[in-house]
């Protein structure tokens, strides 16, 4: 499926521009990408070296342990298919601790730990396990609950109340993430 | 209840950083070796990321920039204006999974516009706070551990996307109108 959306991006992308006399964009577009994933890259590359620094400390210490444990009432029914006391259990709470607190930069880093951890369970190397699945839905269908960005940019353009769509958004937020774990649940047979 | 939950994301990440090392420390583990041994590993993977992140940046800028995206939009007006939804928000919609500054931006003038306790406003922010850049969450997630089948991953987040949209614009139409 990634394939056939990607194709789909470039296709439409490269017919419209010719199509519309701006064939230049594509160009342009492609020259931009490649410097956005730079500048992406160069500021995660940080990020994620020094949360996995500080996971190496957190596994060696016994640490991560405790928060697998921590984790347990929670991630025995998300992750099944993951040892009690694996560290990818205090992964995965720190990564999900993080996006529900809406700390933007930590975000990646701990879910990427959280997959690394993921991977090592895994069997079938290139392909998601069913935990890695799960993951990744919660992810992407946002566990925010605290949208301090959406906040600050309220209010500094004027807003009366800045927080007045943290309820609606927790709602929207929870109905996005049933919906991701359902359709989990359903699809991942499937798809093996 | 609001305050409580801005303070606890402010303190979060000192506090887990002072508590890990400080754990570590009290654990007798030699933590300045521990943590650099760690943060090895972590370059690694940026670098096993990037060309996955560039094959998609590329391809969602050739999408924005030629036109392509305004298209689609066009095409989903009817269903839109059909359940009423202000048509305005619909380009927000559609690039927040695709691009995280984008869609940023495109709030941004959305509130400049029409001002953010609009009903534009509010379901600006609704939409963006409930959902998440879901190409990029795929692509960096998978990317980095290596993973070439995502099974039905990118149809699950994109689906549960169009569920948050609707919740979205469920629930701010109902509070505030």
């Amino acid at each position: 499926m990634v394939n056939y959306i990607w194709f789909f991006m470039i296709a439409s992308g490269v017919i419209t521009a010719a199509l519309t006399g701006r064939i230049d964009t594509i160009t342009d577009a492609i020259v931009k990408g490649a410097e956005q994933t730079i500048t992406i890259a160069i500021g995660l590359a940080g990020l994620i070296a020094f949360w996995s620094g500080m996971m190496q400390i957190a596994e060696e210490s016994g640490l991560m342990k405790l928060l697998a444990k921590a984790m347990r009432p929670v991630g025995r029914r998300l992750y099944p298919d993951v040892p009690p006391e694996h560290p990818a259990m205090g992964a995965l709470l720190l990564a999900m601790a993080a996006n529900v607190l809406g700390l933007g930069n930590a975000c990646t880093p701990l879910g990427i730990k959280s997959m690394e951890e993921l991977q090592k369970l895994n069997r079938k190397k290139d392909t998601l396990s069913d935990s890695m699945c799960t993951f990744v839905l919660l992810t992407s269908s946002s566990l925010t609950i605290i949208p301090g960005t959406i906040i600050a940019l309220r209010a500094a353009q004027g807003s009366s109340a800045p927080a007045e769509v943290v309820g609606p958004i927790i709602f929207a937020t929870m109905c996005s993430t049933a919906s991701a774990l359902i359709l989990d649940r359903i699809l991942r047979r499937f798809y093996r | 209840m609001l305050n409580i939950l801005t303070q606890i994301s402010r303190w979060a990440i000192p506090v887990m950083f002072f508590g890990i090392v400080f754990v570590g420390l009290i654990k007798k583990i030699a933590v300045y070796e521990a943590f650099v041994s760690g943060a090895k590993n972590g370059f690694y993977t940026t670098a096993r990321l990037a060309p996955n992140l560039l094959a998609m940046l590329v391809a969602i800028q050739i999408f924005r920039v030629s036109g392509a995206l305004e298209i689609v939009i066009g095409m989903l007006r009817p269903i839109t204006s059909l359940f009423r939804i202000p048509e305005e928000v619909l380009p927000l919609a559609l690039m927040r999974p695709l691009s995280g500054s984008g869609s940023l931006g495109l709030m941004v003038q959305l509130f400049e516009e029409y001002g953010p306790d609009s009903l534009i406003g509010r379901l600006a922010s609704a939409i963006m706070g409930s959902s998440e850049t879901t190409f990029y969450v795929l692509t960096v997630y998978t990317g980095a551990v290596g993973i070439k089948r995502t099974r039905h991953c990118l149809a699950a987040s994109l689906i549960s996307d169009l569920v948050g949209f609707a919740a979205a614009v469920f629930i701010v139409f109902t509070v505030f109108m």
